[in-house]
């Protein structure tokens, strides 16, 4: 039920006759979204622009739907692949639904004028991408996300079988991006669109990809599901990061740890810690955490940006060894926070450590 | 409610062009009475017009003129819009590209040669001199859109080589022989008189030819205006439609030069003007708009050319920069207030 719609047979890319990317194959079905990732001027936008023939292909072949698509007339080519590329347009003088209109080309005559079946299916595109209220409006005149979204419908309007797009949602805001990709979405999974495209947001391409191909150094690195490519070890080495670290299971990026001698310990858990571990890392305090089980929603912030993580495995309650380390970490330190408010038989003995705390007299409130 | 501005507009335009028409063969140094264009259109269409007494004024001088002003204007506003879109820069034109001065710099080299060895000077070899200048011209402003992405220096650099063919064009005009440069000086300046029922058939079949391959492309100009990513994607064959367009843009504004000389600001106010009437930039209807508003638009300009200082004539430049100048400084100014908020 999966058919291939396009694929690549060692593809080749690049510009005036050098090759930046060689090797290439991909391979999107009917349903799938698949996204490259990469870091910038790795060549996503290239190897883009060379499967939609905008930019001479190097070598290799384009297959679009079983056919090289060097040998497809470009009408042929229109009415199964359209475009969302990044080049900013300016037309004069055109309302939004003519430039979905636009989308009709490949469908009308020779002096192009639209039937009214024609404007009934931009009429639906337009609706398609909550875009109907601003068909009327003057293109110029509308603000980045509702004309990503207009261009959206335009490339609908080619009913296409496979969507290109080239970073999608550069320029718009949380709001629009979530909106572009929820109408992405549907059009895979309810018209069963193939589609591929490039991302720089890592959190949303791990979302809503369905297979992710990564280019890295002039070569397709790595490709695979969601899983197999968002490990935190793994991102950190395809963008070649030294400084910060990319949390895998949250899919968001922590700044580096503050290095040194602990000198604040933070007793935290259950989500308590976040706020204040992330107040110490932009203070440039170096502190230590605990104790905190592994499966704690607090560990793996703590673990990036924490000198010393004090962990417990799951479920047990706190062990003598992870206490007494606790325990002289707190002494050692200037100040003991403690944001935790709710202590179990799990994690009862650090209740005990704010008591130490309380104690020693470093206890302050946070 | 746009389809009824679209009718309005080209209702408008034609009305304009009819009376503009009727006023220029009247008027003039020596004035017509309807009663005499009158009875010289009934002597016409008893099938023999030498017989009424406006015969040789009209006929010989005005009616020719006047459908060259027509024709010419027409073909030189439909040159700029094809040039517009083609750079997608709405201060290009035949003049400020320096595409008109490029065929006025071959044409006057074909005549000057044509003289000194005694070669009669047909129409076509006047048009194909004008074309191959206007060519030349145009692909070194293609050489120079490689190499510079803001618009406002390509017009510069338009203007340059303008100003490099005219530069030639003096030159070679100082150097020809005395006789020729008195019948060259006339036309280089620009001028819609003298030319003949002759030059008129020609023109007729190469602009119309031209006009109606330009009208045919108005599909692929439309999907041009989305750029030349989409308008690939939608199925254009960008190479040949660029070089189709390059060559009817040349072969409009080549025809001009070659009967009328470099005639300026037509090219870019008569298009932005019709954008500004109709509302709209489609290619359907701005193609025959523009045909229109050059036509009306030169025929008034030439009414005033010949009669606001007769029996002197100006040149039709002259009068064309007075109208035509304030809107291309009306469209820069837009334009960048535009950009900056």
């Amino acid at each position: 039920m999966h058919e291939t719609y396009l694929h690549t047979d060692n593809l080749a890319v690049g510009y005036r006759g050098r090759p930046l990317i060689e090797h290439i194959n991909l391979r999107v079905r009917r349903g799938e979204l698949l996204t490259l990732i990469g870091p910038n001027g790795c060549g996503k936008s290239t190897i883009l622009k060379s499967l939609t023939g905008q930019l001479q292909k190097l070598g290799g072949v384009v297959y679009l739907d079983g056919r090289d698509m060097a040998a497809l007339a470009l009408r042929e080519t229109a009415v199964r692949l359209s475009v969302l590329m990044t080049e900013r347009i300016r037309p004069e003088r055109m309302t939004c639904a003519e430039v979905a209109a636009a989308g009709r080309y490949p469908y009308t005559g020779r002096l192009g004028i639209l039937s009214s079946s024609d404007w009934e299916k931009v009429n639906r595109a337009l609706q398609l991408v909550h875009a109907s209220e601003i068909a009327g409006q003057d293109f110029t005149c509308i603000s980045d996300g509702q004309r990503q979204r207009v261009l959206l419908a335009r490339a609908l309007c080619q009913e296409p079988e496979i969507l290109v797009l080239d970073e999608p949602t550069s320029f718009l805001d949380i709001r629009h991006k979530l909106e572009l990709l929820a109408i992405l979405k549907d059009l895979v999974r309810r018209q069963r669109l193939a589609v591929v495209m490039s991302l720089h947001e890592l959190d949303l391409a791990q979302k809503i990809s369905d297979y992710l191909v990564c280019i890295r150094q002039g070569m397709v690195d790595r490709c695979g599901t969601p899983e197999e490519i968002f490990t935190s070890e793994y991102i950190m080495q395809l963008y070649g990061t030294a400084r910060g670290s990319y949390n895998a299971a949250f899919g968001c990026l922590e700044l580096e740890a503050v290095r040194g001698t602990p000198e604040v310990f933070v007793i935290g858990g259950g989500g308590s810690g976040l706020a204040v571990y992330r107040r110490l890392q932009r203070e440039g305090i170096p502190f230590a955490a605990g104790v905190l089980h592994k499966n704690d929603l607090d560990y793996p912030t703590a673990q990036a940006l924490a000198t010393e993580v004090i962990t417990e495995q799951p479920f047990e309650p706190i062990s003598d060894v992870a206490f007494e380390q606790a325990a002289s970490l707190i002494r050692n330190c200037t100040q003991v926070l403690c944001p935790l408010r709710d202590f179990g038989a799990m994690n009862h003995r650090n209740q005990l450590l704010a008591e130490l705390a309380i104690q020693v007299g470093t206890l302050k409130e946070c | 409610m746009k389809k009824t501005r679209y009718w309005a507009a080209f209702a408008l335009l034609l009305t304009l062009l009819a009376i503009l028409a009727v006023w220029s063969v009247c008027a003039g140094s020596v004035h017509v009475s309807a009663n005499a264009l009158s009875e010289l259109l009934a002597a016409a269409l008893s099938g023999n017009p030498q017989t009424a007494d406006a015969y040789p004024i009209i006929w010989v001088l005005r009616l020719p003129r006047l459908l060259a002003a027509v024709i010419l204007g027409g073909a030189l506003s439909v040159s700029g819009y094809l040039l517009q879109t083609f750079f997608g820069n709405p201060i290009a034109g035949p003049f400020v590209l320096g595409i008109s001065s490029g065929a006025k710099l071959a044409v006057s080299l074909a005549l000057i040669l044509t003289l000194r060895y005694g070669i009669p000077s047909g129409s076509l070899l006047l048009i194909a001199a004008a074309f191959a200048g206007a060519l030349l011209s145009t692909s070194f402003i293609l050489l120079l859109s490689r190499r510079v992405e803001r618009m406002s220096m390509l017009v510069v650099g338009g203007v340059m080589i303008g100003y490099i063919c005219s530069a030639i064009t003096d030159f070679v005009v100082t150097f020809a022989e005395d006789s020729n440069i008195v019948s060259l000086h006339n036309w280089a300046l620009g001028s819609f008189s003298g030319i003949s029922w002759e030059n008129l058939k020609v023109i007729t079949a190469v602009c119309s030819a031209a006009l109606l391959c330009a009208f045919l492309l108005s599909k692929p100009i439309g999907a041009y205006q989305l750029g030349e990513v989409y308008a690939r994607n939608m199925g254009v064959d960008i190479r040949r439609f660029r070089i189709t367009l390059i060559i009817l843009s040349s072969v409009l504004s080549a025809c001009v030069t070659a009967f009328a000389g470099p005639v300026s600001f037509v090219g870019i106010a008569v298009p932005h003007l019709m954008k500004s009437l109709l509302h709209t930039a489609k290619p359907l209807l701005l193609i025959p708009a523009c045909f229109l508003g050059g036509a009306v638009f030169c025929l008034f300009c030439d009414l005033i050319a010949r009669t606001a200082f007769a029996p002197t004539d100006l040149s039709i430049s002259t009068v064309t920069a007075v109208f035509g100048a304030p809107v291309v400084l009306y469209i820069l100014s837009s334009r960048h207030n535009r950009e900056e908020s």
